[in-house]
């Protein structure tokens, strides 16, 4: 709550929403982090830049592609045509042509719409 | 914390009108908030896709639309009947959906681009249709919202299946007419604003021209015309030539509601920069800066996390903005650069907890807040879904929780207690029993009424004062 500066100290507040912190509280939590992380390198501030700046991709993997190619070949489990299309496309061997494309999943509809009224008309 | 606040250091302005709301509301002014309706499943797993992730009204109040991370926009219309009613009731029905983004993936940065809608802005209306703009983390879209109540029937050449009619059946001709046929309410694309920014856009803001509008990412803030979506003007860049000597990222950013030529951007350190497009084609420097000066013997590892803005809004008259950090929300003087003329503290208790809120990273949770039309009252979200009201004029603050505990119509909501201590009040919840998971980063005022949008993660809460 907001007071004006000259009314003296402010009133005992008695609302943990309002109520002012003791001084040092900051400090020795940041003490318990250290604790905990002695490695914490910097201030905060290199946190906040990290978590927004910093987007890790989706890379190549070894292990996936030759998973792939495994089941691809694998006379054991066969795979039904669109399984078979999706693999080689993740492989980078086959070339899809719309007809073999699986169709786009129709998106479901958000749940804030009341069912009856897409089905009822309200 | 020493609170700061009041009008001691600033000339006193002139009041020769007697504010309306205090006509209409003999009780001082202060607001008694009841449930109206709340709109979403009540689910164990939380279906990632349903979490909202922006809720705004359009320029009249008519129109409410709601933004998930699956990339859907649901808008909601008032419902006129009860609107008209004795008392009014602030309610409001499901008008349009649509699919507004897709996941994308960047082929040339292996990057996956999320459908997570991060702002809608409306567009004031200026003919019978609904304009607005939405936006994930990379493209801009503008959406046309319209109406259809009528068809045509009565061709000559088709009949009214749609199926061609044999030309040598047909002797005699008649005029096609358009009849009534059920409402119908379709969303279309109308531009797509892309490419132009490579970090995650954070803000869009309509500008008061009604012409152009801007879009804000971590680096840059970027000046696009609503007709031109291949070209856009960049005028703020603060990239350092060197990535290592970055020290702030932008937050958000606003265009101002009178003067179109200016806009605020606010930043990870706790500064808010006005600019001017007048005095410079490209606006890195700031013609005006906010900062509130750091107690040197307060600082922690924690200090510049917490001091991070999430959120600036100009209030409706445009001389004052608001400004959310992780604790507290700050009034502005655009008159006054040194320090806010009002601060008010959203939930202080959680300066003890900021060692396990940066493990769970909490922390960096991104708070919205609001103004209500007529300036007095600021609205900003908490945990375990509650949210915060302040009174600028009456003094008052208060505590609310959305919930499907309090559903009863027309019953004012009780004011939501917490405690720190052993003894434990009845109604009182304890800091620890606190759920972090709930949390309400998203909300919006009417901008006339007292009527309320709240977003309790996948729900969407409707509140109303009860005068």
């Amino acid at each position: 709550m907001a007071t004006e500066a000259g009314s003296g100290t402010p009133p005992i507040e008695d609302d943990v929403f309002k109520q002012p912190q003791p001084k040092g509280v900051e400090q020795s939590e940041e003490a318990r982090l250290r604790k905990k992380y002695p490695n914490l390198k910097g201030g905060g501030g290199t946190a906040i830049l990290q978590k927004r700046l910093i987007q890790k991709g989706k890379y190549f993997d070894s292990g996936d592609y030759n998973m792939a190619k495994a089941k691809l070949n694998n006379p054991k489990k066969p795979l039904n045509q669109s399984e078979k299309l999706l693999i080689q496309e993740s492989i980078g061997e086959a070339i899809p042509t719309p007809e073999n494309l699986p169709a786009r999943k129709p998106s479901l509809p958000s749940k804030l719409v009341d069912r009856l009224l897409i089905e009822g008309k309200q | 914390m020493i609170f700061r606040g009041g009008v001691h250091s600033r000339v006193v302005e002139k009041k020769n009108v007697i504010p309306q709301h205090l006509f209409i509301l003999g009780n001082g002014g202060e607001i008694n908030w009841c449930f109206s309706q709340v709109k979403g499943t009540i689910e164990d797993e939380v279906t990632e896709a349903d979490i909202i992730s922006c809720v705004e009204f359009n320029t009249d109040g008519d129109l409410l639309a709601t933004g998930d991370k699956g990339g859907r926009v649901v808008i909601f219309q008032r419902d006129l009947q009860a609107k008209a009613a004795v008392p009014s009731r602030g309610e409001y029905n499901v008008y349009s959906t649509f699919q507004s983004h897709e996941p994308e993936f960047d082929y040339l940065k292996s990057l996956e681009i999320e459908e997570k809608i991060n702002k809608i802005r409306w567009l004031k209306r200026t003919n019978r249709n609904h304009f607005l703009l939405s936006t994930n983390d990379k493209t801009i879209k503008l959406w046309k919202v319209a109406e259809r109540d009528k068809k045509p029937e009565g061709y000559n050449l088709k009949d009214d299946g749609g199926i061609m009619r044999d030309p040598n059946t047909i002797t005699t001709l008649r005029v096609p007419t358009f009849s009534p046929m059920e409402l119908m309410v379709e969303a279309s694309p109308k531009r797509v604003f892309s490419n132009a920014h490579t970090y995650h856009i954070n803000s869009i803001s309509v500008n008061s021209d009604l012409e152009t509008y801007l879009s804000a990412d971590d680096l840059r803030i970027n000046l696009w015309n609503l007709e031109i979506t291949d070209q856009s003007f960049n005028i703020v860049d603060i990239k350092p030539a060197n990535m290592e000597d970055l020290t702030e990222v932008i937050t958000a950013s606003e265009f101002h509601p009178k003067e179109c030529s200016m806009f605020v951007y606010s930043s990870s350190k706790g500064t808010i920069r006005l600019c001017d497009m007048r005095q410079q084609a490209l606006c890195d420097s700031h013609a005006k800066i906010f900062e509130e000066p750091e107690d040197p013997t307060n600082r922690s590892f924690f200090s510049e996390i917490i001091a991070s803005i999430s959120d600036v809004k100009f209030s409706h008259n445009g001389r004052y903005m608001i400004t959310r950090d992780y604790l507290s929300v700050k009034v502005w003087d655009l008159l006054m650069e040194s320090k806010p003329v009002e601060t008010y503290q959203v939930h202080e208790f959680l300066r003890s907890k900021l060692c396990s809120l940066y493990e769970n990273d909490c922390i960096f949770d991104k708070f919205e807040c609001s103004w209500s039309g007529n300036d007095r009252n600021i609205m900003t979200g908490s945990y375990n879904n509650f949210f915060r009201m302040f009174d600028r004029e009456g003094k008052r603050d208060n505590t609310l929780e959305a919930s499907r505990d309090n559903m009863k119509p027309r019953t004012v909501l009780k004011p939501r207690k917490v405690c720190t201590g052993g003894r434990r009040k009845k109604d009182e919840i304890s800091v620890d029993c606190l759920d972090f998971n709930k949390k309400i980063l998203h909300t919006a005022w009417h901008p006339q009424e007292n009527i309320i949008a709240i977003a309790a993660t996948n729900n969407l809460y409707i509140f109303q004062s009860k005068d």
